[in-house]
């Protein structure tokens, strides 16, 4: 399955946000967005996931997700968005019970993504009881248990401090590793998408535009020991974006 | 070498803090912190309310207290053992608790609903809510002749009464709740393609809880300020008909039983609503 985004403009009132976006996300393949603040990454990444609808131009899935995909186009929040009344076990199971999966499979779910994202001693934590990298951690075993064909990653480590950060980005690669998922993720970081990213499409300041698309041909479960490589292109990113994101920096602001 | 100068800074004797302790040319930082930290005293308000009645008992028993303007706890305590000898304190209970419960327990329910209809809506709130922030600040109390009108001398005027004044506060808790509930985590069950009813169900329930339990405390209060208030105005039985009473006969002693009786009923209600919090909202901890 590839999830595409056809021409894309929209504007909040008056202030134009995006701009003839047109890209692909391809089977198992993770694309990096990354931008100045304010560009309209995270508006992208609701039209994308059905959330928004672009005032022109469409976000199209080409062939059928695999069957056994409860929920095609799963998100990753920034915040986690945990549901603070349940707990880790209640917050997975949370998304099963709406799509019929109960009981004995519904455990053998959960059992798995928790063993997967290193979670099964937490199954009946609370989420105010754990760090911000265990939520996200949750957030990410709750997407995977409803076998997404495109994960909809929105800024997922940004909250977190640059060790845990680090821990998890390992993490992802090697639940890529296993997994395959294909993922669409929005980050401002750049060392993050250098990392994690197979293309990574570069926005320019609001209106976002696409101004750059970069592939990076090194497996990802490789790249650390390219530290040269992957610096390199991580620097030619930042000289093409320093210029934006100081202007963005300046800019006054009235939407989110 | 950069490498041995560094060696060598590290090297450097520290200072030797006995040595200067003696020669007085060094003080502890001064400490600035502390206080403002509540810390729980368990037995603090019960000694303080034995030695409140002590005194008082004292007072009235050397005179310094006159007896008409208040009676001694003790003869409080008399007219409460009549009360118990008589068998009328559970004619009076129990007509109260009965209005009390019905009462607040319907204008609970209803208020809820109407609340979340009007938080999840926007018809029902453009219609409703201004109509609700009418009504709200008229005291019910006020209206007592007509529920008697409508609903009757008995007791549908006084549970109308309690039902409509525990209304109004608990809608606009609950859908102040409600409003409050993070949008994210309603955003996240629509990306899992929840569907309407779980999201209300699982997400925006539970989430505006807290404050809906909130509104129930204030609510209870109510409740019981109007079930006396109802009750003094047209009753038989109940503890607001026996405060009128004790005081349409000046007898001190009765009244004052009267309002410990009271004060007891709010202080259960309080225990009561602090046990479902504890109970509903376990995970906020």
């Amino acid at each position: 399955m590839e999830l595409i985004l056809d021409h894309v403009n929209h504007s909040y009132g008056d202030v134009e946000v995006l701009n003839d976006i047109s890209l692909s996300v391809g089977s198992g393949e993770i694309v990096c967005i990354v931008g100045p603040s304010g560009c309209g990454k995270s508006t992208l990444l609701r039209i994308l996931g059905g959330l928004e609808k672009p005032d022109a131009g469409a976000a199209l899935i080409a062939g059928d997700p695999p069957a056994d995909s409860l929920n095609p186009l799963t998100y990753v929040f920034q915040d986690f968005a945990l549901l603070p009344w349940r707990t880790v076990e209640g917050n997975i199971s949370l998304v099963l019970e709406d799509h019929s999966v109960r009981k004995d499979k519904a455990r053998a779910i959960i059992t798995d993504v928790l063993a997967r994202t290193k979670l099964s001693e937490f199954a009946n934590a609370w989420p105010r009881q754990l760090s911000g990298g265990m939520k996200q951690r949750v957030a990410i075993a709750r997407a995977l248990s409803v076998n997404p064909a495109v994960m909809l990653m929105d800024e997922p480590l940004s909250a977190l401090d640059s060790q845990t950060r680090e821990l998890l980005m390992d993490d992802l690669i090697e639940l890529w590793g296993q997994v395959g998922f294909s993922a669409c993720y929005i980050t401002h970081n750049l060392a993050e998408a250098v990392r994690l990213g197979h293309r990574i499409v570069m926005l320019s300041r609001r209106p976002g535009k696409i101004r750059e698309i970069v592939d990076i041909d090194i497996p990802l479960n490789e790249r650390i020991n390219h530290p040269a490589e992957t610096a390199a292109i991580q620097r030619r990113l930042w000289e093409a974006m320093r210029d934006e994101a100081r202007a963005a920096d300046r800019e006054l602001s009235d939407v989110a | 070498m950069s490498l041995d100068a560094t060696n060598e800074l590290g090297a450097q004797p520290r200072r030797n803090v006995s040595e200067l302790q003696q020669s007085g040319k060094i003080k502890p930082v001064p400490f600035r912190g502390g206080g403002f930290v509540h810390s729980r005293h368990r037995f603090i308000a019960p000694i303080l309310f034995v030695v409140l009645v002590i005194l008082w008992e004292i007072g009235s028993q050397t005179g310094f207290i006159s007896n008409i303007a208040l009676p001694a706890p003790s003869e409080a305590a008399g007219a409460m053992s009549d009360l118990f000898e008589t068998g009328m304190i559970w004619n009076h209970l129990s007509a109260s608790l009965y209005r009390l419960v019905v009462g607040w327990s319907l204008g609970s329910l209803i208020g809820v609903f109407v609340g979340l209809a009007i938080a999840l809506f926007s018809l029902v709130r453009a219609g409703v809510s201004p109509f609700i922030s009418a009504l709200f600040p008229i005291p019910k109390i006020a209206l007592l002749p007509l529920f008697i009108i409508w609903f009757g001398i008995g007791e549908g005027s006084k549970v109308a009464t309690i039902l409509f004044g525990v209304f109004f506060p608990t809608v606009i808790a609950t859908y102040g709740g409600v409003d409050n509930v993070d949008r994210n985590l309603i955003r996240m069950g629509q990306s899992f393609g929840l569907s309407w009813i779980s999201i209300v169900r699982k997400i925006i329930i539970p989430g505006a809880l807290p404050a809906i339990l909130s509104g129930f405390r204030i609510s209870a209060s109510i409740a019981i300020i109007l079930l006396v208030a109802a009750e003094m105005i047209g009753a038989e039985f109940g503890i607001g008909a026996y405060i009128l009473m004790a005081g349409a006969l000046f007898a001190t002693d009765q009244l004052i039983a009267g309002v410990a009786m009271l004060s007891v009923l709010g202080l259960t209600v309080g225990w009561l609503i602090s046990r479902a919090e504890h109970m509903l909202l376990s995970w906020r901890a």
